[in-house]
């Protein structure tokens, strides 16, 4: 069955980006804008996995990861989360927060893909 | 967007991010210690740069990464948000609107310039120098290679498998490495009943064999390396004897993010190779339930569909059938109303987006002419069709220029005169019936009278010491080539008079009209239509050809008798109620070579007070015009404003009213200096 992934990020053009190139890769591809838009997909549906930006409107990335693992259902969902720099401490926020790794941007279709694959496997 | 392009998306999302910036920035001038708005700020650089970089905008990747360090300090409170500040970077704002726009070539100067004066305003604002330091390149760490492999042993973190880390997969990429032996350690797994079963742990012994690096192992381990237990030595035939690495103590290696990021591999997101980067196409956000009714309506409009399909292929008693087509055009006719009305709203944007520009403008004009100016608006939700919006952007930024810089007096003057230092500038909209009126009123000095009669009389358009009213003589400022200014200053007297303002308005059909009270300041009220894309015409016929006349301009019609026909001819003139009313014959100016109607008719159209006949053979009634726009061809004839296509098939012109009316003028100068 072809993973499904949820993309969170506010910039419409990066999740273009990351749509074309997962798509592309054959996963099937959900979008939303922001982590309460993210939050509300998730709930609907269990994703195989979820990348999500962390500066984000209405809700940041840190909280929606927080608010994620706080639902049982999605235990063990691969969060992977997108830093702009090599930001040692926001990167141990989301770690701590429950994140599965992270991609640092920016990237290639190939980072993604190959990050992508790694958390799930396929 | 059904576009596939992100880079094209990139630039119509910069554009917003730059608008939010801005905005942010405005309002941080006011507030300068408001967090929220300084966070916005910084949210917008920050994904600016973050995106910037990712589709190849590496120049403004990097300028904007400076601006982004010197805001993420005041961010930190570190330093304070200063005037100086929010003016360097909103200079700098425009200069990554240059970056986006352009091919980034004879922009480095400038770039450096505003550097500069931001490192000056950081130091001016007391926080250290924040010396912006490059990035340093990750240092490429030499390659640990073990020639014949690796014994390592690792337990993951309890939460890591809630965390989404599946251990398979470690031990899936291990053996993607190289051949492996894999032991599993269960000495740690509590008992049954203690088991928390989201929990992980066992620990895995691991003899991974090949020529492999420890960068490879560490890769595998990437995302859980910090909280791991890891040990890593090489493998020896003597067994392991050296002392097992602690976890923490491993160096650091930088995501495989980095490590690829090499230029080659960039290319394929990179535009900077060709170099006509053109400005991002046209786009409307549209709210999600706006599409939901138009999906209504095309799901409606389907089941009518097949309700005719079913009766063209029926057999069904004559009488019915007609009954059942009846009520299916009639059906038609209500959802094509409904199509019509709701894509209409489509189109719609508010006129906020349009008064968000002009926060920009009276800051920098209240910049230049050392004037204190207060910009409010009221009714930025009124919503106007998006192409209305670009065309009103110019005329409005006129109009905010001549009050700011004619209308408002200097804060010594304004004192003097008892008023507040600050001026005023308000701008409001709403929507009133089919119109919608917008309105830019100054709290200034107002028109001064004497001067415009004076410069009336000297440019002939009254006779001195002729009576006109007051509302008449304000109307002369939209006179070509007239300006009161006393002194041309840097910002008006460009060149670009009111009269253009007025064309420009009247060319979306609307109508400008100005009031103004001495010591008290002006007020321009703009009233436009709706939509630019239907309206509610006349349709007429004229010769052969049928044309269709804005029903909004018409002000009445009436039929030209053949007495009055004959005895007007060669002066074109009817009178309308005691007033002398020139007309046009639309048959002669279109030299239609036929006949002339038994019964011709006069339409009588007006822009604002000038009045004009238009004699048509035929009145056909009114029609609901589909505005197309004439092709590149036929642009710039100008009677025309547009053509719209008819029940029967048939191609009805558009008459331009406001040239019309132009040439009834003319026609009456030209007739009143031979007679």
């Amino acid at each position: 069955m072809t993973a499904s992934i949820l993309t969170v990020d506010d910039s419409p053009s990066l999740r273009m980006a990351i749509r074309i190139a997962l798509t592309g890769a054959g996963y099937d591809v959900t979008e939303a804008g922001d982590g309460v838009e993210g939050l509300a997909a998730a709930g609907a549906k269990r994703f195989d996995l979820i990348i999500t930006d962390l500066n984000m409107p209405n809700m940041d990335g840190l909280t929606m990861i927080r608010e994620l693992r706080k639902a049982p259902e999605q235990a063990g969902v691969p969060i992977i989360f997108l830093t702009t720099e090599s930001d040692d401490a926001m990167k141990q926020q989301a770690k701590a927060a429950g994140a599965t790794g992270w991609l640092v941007k920016p990237f290639v279709p190939e980072q993604l893909i190959k990050v992508s694959r790694k958390v799930l496997g396929r | 967007m059904s576009t596939q392009d992100p880079v094209a998306a990139f630039r119509v999302e910069a554009g917003e991010l730059l608008d939010l910036i801005e905005h942010g920035l405005l309002d941080l001038d006011h507030r300068l210690d408001d967090r929220a708005l300084i966070d916005e700020v910084f949210r917008g650089l920050h994904t600016l740069k973050g995106s910037g970089a990712m589709f190849g905008f590496d120049a403004l990747a990097n300028f904007t990464h400076h601006c982004e360090t010197a805001f993420d300090r005041v961010r930190k409170g570190l330093a304070p948000a200063t005037q100086e500040l929010v003016a360097v970077i909103l200079s700098a704002r425009d200069h990554m609107r240059a970056l986006i726009e352009g091919d980034g070539t004879g922009l480095e100067s400038t770039g450096a310039v505003i550097l500069e004066q931001l490192q000056a305003a950081i130091d001016a604002a007391g926080g250290e120098a924040s010396a912006p330091a490059a990035s340093a390149a990750p240092t490429a760490q030499p390659k640990q290679v073990a020639c014949g492999g690796w014994r390592l042993f690792f337990r993951l973190p309890a939460d890591a498998m809630a965390n989404g880390t599946n251990p398979l997969m470690l031990l899936d990429e291990l053996r993607e490495l190289g051949e492996c032996k894999i032991v599993a350690r269960t000495d740690t797994v509590p008992p049954l009943a203690e088991l928390v079963p989201t929990e992980c742990h066992i620990g895995w012994d691991v003899e991974l064999r090949g020529d492999i690096s420890r960068e490879d192992i560490d890769d595998v381990f990437i995302f859980v390396m910090d909280d791991m237990e890891l040990t890593v030595e090489p493998l020896s035939d003597e067994g392991a004897e050296a002392a097992p690495e602690i976890a923490e103590e491993m160096p650091v290696v930088e995501a495989p993010a980095t490590a690829q990021d090499g230029p080659a591999n960039r290319a394929g997101a990179n535009p900077s190779g060709n170099p006509s980067a053109k400005p991002a196409g046209e786009s409307v956000r549209v709210p999600a339930e706006r599409l939901d009714e138009l999906m209504d309506r095309v799901g409606e409009l389907v089941i009518v569909q097949s309700r005719l399909s079913q009766l063209a292929s029926g057999q069904g008693s004559a009488v019915g059938n007609e009954l059942a087509l009846r009520s299916i055009s009639e059906e038609i006719e209500r959802l094509a109303g409904e199509l019509r009305d709701t894509m209409m709203v489509l189109r719609m944007v508010p006129v906020a987006s349009l008064f968000s520009r002009f926060r920009r403008l009276v800051h920098d004009l209240a910049r230049e002419t050392g004037k204190t100016i207060e910009l409010s608006t009221e009714g930025e939700t009124t919503e106007v069709d998006k192409t209305m919006i670009e065309r009103l952007a110019d005329p409005m930024v006129h109009l905010i220029r001549n009050a700011c810089d004619h209308g408002l007096e200097t804060p010594e003057d304004r004192l003097a005169a008892g008023k507040p230092a600050a001026g005023q500038v308000r701008l409001s909209a709403h929507q009133a019936g089919g119109e919608v009126l917008i309105t830019i009123r100054d709290d200034g000095r107002g028109i001064d009278r004497a001067r415009v009669r004076a410069k009336a009389e000297t440019q002939g358009l009254i006779q001195p010491g002729q009576q006109v009213s007051d509302h008449d003589l304000l109307q002369m400022i939209f006179h070509p080539g007239f300006s009161t200014a006393a002194q041309v200053t840097n910002l008006s007297g460009r060149g670009v008079g009111m009269d253009v303002v007025k064309r420009t308005i009247e060319s979306l059909r609307g109508a400008i009209d100005i009031t103004s009270a001495p010591g008290e300041g002006s007020t321009v009220v703009l009233r436009i239509p709706l939509t630019l894309a239907i309206i509610d015409g006349l349709l007429v016929r004229v010769g052969e050809g049928r044309y269709v006349i804005p029903l909004g301009a018409v002000e009445e019609c009436l039929e030209l008798s053949l007495e009055e026909d004959l005895r007007s001819r060669g002066r074109s003139f009817i009178t309308l109620r005691d007033r002398l009313v020139p007309f046009l014959r639309l048959r002669e100016i279109f030299d239609t070579g036929t006949r002339p109607d038994p019964h011709q008719k006069i339409v009588v159209i007006a822009t604002g007070t000038e009045r004009v006949g238009l004699v048509v053979d035929q009145i056909i009634g009114s029609h609901q015009t589909v505005i197309k726009s004439m092709s590149p061809l036929h642009r710039d004839v100008a009677t025309f404003a547009g053509a719209t296509i008819l029940g029967d098939g048939g191609v009805a012109l558009i008459l331009d009213v406001a040239q019309l009316v132009m040439l009834g003028q003319n026609q009456e100068e030209r007739l009143r200096a031979a007679g």
